[in-house]
């Protein structure tokens, strides 16, 4: 499931509405990521984040779909916020329930990883007054790379 | 065709979306970014370095060589950033 949203949500509603319906269900493995009050050598007031509706909901839709078709999921949830957020204030939600842990786990982590490169968020940042727009980190593509190795991987076992 | 400006692209551009109608020599990404640099100061700002802009064509991300035409829809952005620390 997809939400994209600037209200808050309600983490523990959220994760219990997956699995509340589902007695096969033996993992729940969730991740939420916050805005933090450091950018760089300033303190950070606020964050904007800016996206492209229409293509996030379609993108993080395909990534839920690549994520079920490769672990044994029961279900795959994503809420991703937008709009002016202050530090401590909750961004994103990946969640992955499965049978058992392993599954539920790896799913979560291939989420973020990805989420950071093929979702169409920006971020804007106020610091000391001033509004920068943020730069992409290689980092981050490095650990999305990670998984397109793995799929090859699979293409050619198969 | 239609154009969508996001982050640092917009503000350089000085608008979110335009409708534009290029010459029929303008058929890739490569070549309407070539194209839009010369529409005005502003669309020479954001397209002077085209390294640093990405495209989708119809909300799928595209190439340099993805091809374009009127009914597309067409956006720009610099590369996406997710929204937290980790």
């Amino acid at each position: 499931m997809i939400k994209v949203q600037s209200e808050d949500f309600e983490t523990g509603a959220e994760l219990a509405a997956l699995s509340s319906d589902r007695p096969e269900v033996g993992a729940v493995a969730s991740f939420i990521g916050l805005v933090r009050d450091v950018a760089g050598p300033g303190e950070l007031s606020a964050m904007t984040l800016e996206h492209y509706p229409g293509m996030t909901e379609k993108q993080l839709q395909q990534l839920e779909a690549e994520a079920l078709s490769r672990w044994p999921l029961d279900r795959v949830l994503i809420i991703h916020r937008y709009g002016r957020l202050l530090p401590g204030e909750q961004i994103v939600l990946c969640a992955a329930t499965s049978a058992h842990r392993q599954a539920a786990f790896e799913a979560c982590v291939f989420l973020m990883d990805w989420l950071k490169t093929k979702a169409p968020f920006w971020k804007l940042e106020e610091v000391d007054g001033k509004n920068n727009w943020v730069a992409a980190r290689q980092g981050d593509d490095d650990a999305a790379a990670r998984w397109q190795t793995k799929q090859s991987d699979v293409t050619e076992t198969e | 065709m239609k154009l969508l400006y996001f982050a640092w692209l917009r503000d350089r551009v000085g608008k979110a979306e335009e409708t534009v109608n290029p010459p029929e020599s303008v058929k890739t990404v490569a070549h309407l970014t070539t194209w839009l640099a010369q529409q005005s100061d502003g669309h020479a700002a954001a397209f002077d370095d085209p390294i640093g802009v990405h495209c989708a064509v119809n909300q799928e991300f595209a190439r340099a060589d993805a091809a374009v035409g009127p009914d597309d829809e067409i956006a720009f952005f610099p590369p996406v950033t997710g929204g937290w620390g980790g």
